[in-house]
């Protein structure tokens, strides 16, 4: 592990145990988060970003989920080892989380103050006035106005954008080392969206923090990522730098989402381009590549094995056999 | 159609719809409204599509039920096909519902989870017959069904199968069956896609396109996604808190938007090119979107606007022609009257 990397996973695997059969959630994904990085996580609904992310923070309910196998090592230990106690150390310190909708994030029943006050007190042993000193100027950085009169209100006097500003200014009290963000502006406007992303890049970038972004909007990852790892059932088909992954993708289904998102800056009156089929149903997936009967280049090795990872150098990965040996 | 209606499919004519509300808990004391849609004006050519964008709240579907009369505009008039809804008799309006059709944003909402495939898509052809606008056999209607059925993509040996089968994107199919059953003219379709998955937008999108091509379908679309309305549309109407502030063919509202909101809303986008977005300048708005409870004397967009002017704050502008077709409600570009 070299010094600036301050996350790693290492073939990560989640399963649930459902009546239906066992679902692989997330079925061995390995990355690497450097120091003041942001990774952006892309992929469909169900392709296991939001269940990677959740096992990081080991907060997999079980059951009947389950880790299944992997590593995560953080500051040279192993997460998914470490017992209650070490963990809720972790949880909102070191590692915190930002979530889609900030209304069922924020405790309905509890002024912001109080929520806002008691993550600050567990984890930076600050008195209560201290800290309430601290959330304020949270608030502040995170550009709400008035932030003395705002935190003494309920969740339901912010609106959406507000909202989210609140999460971010709680998530980033204990200055973590990494920022998760589920899908932090999916459920706000564009011109709202645009100015939480905004405030997450700078206060990152001013705070050191890593961030984790996960999001199925190519257009939110291109604007804000260093690096990223594109899901497809359950694993990392590809990853690579911002500008590579756009300007060069590898990996069949990466190209294929990349041409059927309409663009705004090209206005063309040509046909978008489309992944034909539906995505797969990851209960009882057999081990081939998931992809192939949706895709243009499917050979016959597709269907029996999975690719194994093919590494093309600078930091670029893909799992498919059109690459490395298999071809 | 009609000589007096110049191919105008649709026309809404000074549409407003304001909903009451009452504060206070039994006895409820002040009353107010909230100006969902506060006057506007707009129509809609045989075989175009007319994209309706804006923030959520601004008023997109109001606009869409009120046309549909789904929920009685407060005033102002809606002709389809020059024939006044607003005031038409329930039957009257029965017999145009049958030209105008709804395809619907959520497909797990809009689908009854009790009824199989056919029922849903046959439904409305039931309906219709039931009241004796349409006669159509069992038979006819059932091999309607398979059709529609196929040419939505789904196989016709799903027509049994409950909605809970399907995926978001084989739902938002049956939705569009649905909506084609009864051979509409006019589809109204209200963030038909802002639902599904990447992969799956392109397909329905491409969809919609087909159709509109095979059955001369007219559409009004509304989408908060820029890039989906751009894609679709042959004119955008920009909405914000229930009023039009720019109307103009869709290359050229990209091109060279005018008002200080679309110029803020579209450099708000995220494109997906990663060069691109580098080197982007983006128009920040500070603050929200201010609440539709009450009428404003001047420029709506006024406390959010980086070009405002003294006259902004008390006059009011209105949708006028800034050249070429292109309408914009702001006195950047003409004088208050």
């Amino acid at each position: 592990m070299t010094n600036d990397v301050i996350l790693q996973v290492k073939d990560l695997k989640v399963y649930f145990k459902l009546d239906e059969g066992l679902l692989k959630a997330v079925d061995g994904v390995s990355f690497e988060l450097k120091k003041g990085e942001v990774l952006g996580i892309v992929g469909e609904s169900g392709s296991g970003k939001s269940v990677t992310n959740l096992a990081l923070m080991k907060l997999i309910p079980t059951p009947p989920g389950k880790i299944a196998g992997g590593e995560v090592f953080f500051d040279n230990k192993d997460i998914l080892s470490m017992n209650p106690a070490e963990i809720m150390d972790l949880r909102g310190n070191k590692i915190s989380m930002i979530f889609q909708d900030p209304m069922t994030s924020l405790n309905p029943f509890l002024r912001i103050s109080t929520q806002m006050v008691e993550t600050i007190v567990l984890h930076q042993k600050l008195d209560k006035k201290a800290a309430k000193e601290k959330a304020i100027e949270m608030l502040k950085l995170a550009g709400i106005p008035a932030p003395e009169k705002r935190i003494d209100q309920y969740p339901h006097q912010f609106s959406g954008g507000m909202r989210q500003r609140v999460m971010i200014a709680m998530a980033l009290s204990c200055e973590p080392e990494i920022l998760i963000a589920d899908e932090p502006t999916t459920a706000l406007d564009v011109t709202i969206q645009a100015q939480i992303l905004e405030l997450i890049k700078e206060l990152s970038a001013r705070l050191g923090t890593a961030v984790i972004l996960i999001t199925h909007s190519l257009g939110v990852v291109a604007g804000m990522c260093d690096a990223i790892c594109v899901m497809y059932a359950g694993r990392i088909v590809e990853k690579g730098s911002a500008e590579e992954i756009f300007a060069d993708p590898k990996h069949p289904y990466t190209q294929g989402l990349i041409k059927s998102v309409p663009r705004l800056d090209k206005t063309s009156s040509q046909r978008l381009y489309s992944i034909p089929g539906q995505p797969p149903n990851v209960i009882k997936m057999p081990d081939c590549c998931p992809f192939f009967p949706r895709c243009e280049k499917v050979m016959d090795i597709c269907k029996t094995k999975y690719p194994p990872v093919t590494d093309l150098g600078q930091n670029r990965n893909v799992a498919c056999w059109l690459y490395g040996e298999g071809k | 159609m009609d000589n007096n209606t110049n191919g105008k499919l649709l026309e809404v004519k000074g549409l407003k719809l304001h909903f009451p509300y009452t504060s206070g808990s039994l006895w409820a004391k002040k009353r107010g409204f909230i100006y969902a849609v506060d006057g506007i004006d707009f129509y809609i050519k045989k075989g175009e599509t007319l994209g309706l964008v804006g923030e959520s709240g601004c008023g997109k579907s109001s606009t869409l039920r009120a046309v549909a009369q789904l929920h009685k505009p407060t005033a102002g008039s809606v002709l389809l096909k020059g024939q006044e809804l607003t005031t038409a008799s329930s039957k009257a309006l029965m017999e145009a519902r049958k030209d105008m059709q709804i395809v619907f944003q959520d497909p797990y909402a809009s689908l009854n989870p009790r009824m199989t495939t056919r029922d849903i898509i046959s439904e409305s052809m039931k309906i219709f017959t039931k009241a004796g606008i349409l006669s159509l056999s069992k038979t006819e209607m059932d091999e309607r069904v398979e059709q529609l059925m196929e040419r939505v993509g789904l196989s016709r040996f799903f027509k049994n199968r409950y909605p809970h089968e399907f995926s978001g994107g084989q739902r938002q199919r049956i939705g569009i069956a649905r909506a084609l059953a009864l051979k509409p003219e006019l589809m109204l379709c209200d963030e038909p896609v802002s639902a599904l998955d990447v992969s799956i937008q392109s397909q329905i999108l491409n969809l919609f396109k087909d159709l509109q091509e095979e059955f001369e379908l007219t559409y009004m679309f509304i989408a908060h996604d820029l890039a989906v309305i751009q894609y679709i549309s042959n004119r955008i109407a920009v909405m914000y808190l229930g009023v039009i502030c720019e109307l103009s063919n869709s290359a050229e509202l990209y091109e060279k938007p005018l008002h200080p909101y679309t110029q803020a809303l579209l450099s708000a986008a995220p494109i997906p090119d990663p060069v691109v977005e580098r080197k982007r300048q983006r128009i920040i708005l500070s603050g929200d979107v201010p609440s539709p409870d009450q009428q404003r004397p001047g420029c709506y967009f006024y406390d959010r606007c980086s070009k405002r002017m003294d006259k902004c704050k008390n006059h009011f502008p209105k949708l006028k022609d800034a050249g070429g077709g292109h309408l914009v409600a702001c006195f950047l570009y003409h004088e208050p009257d």
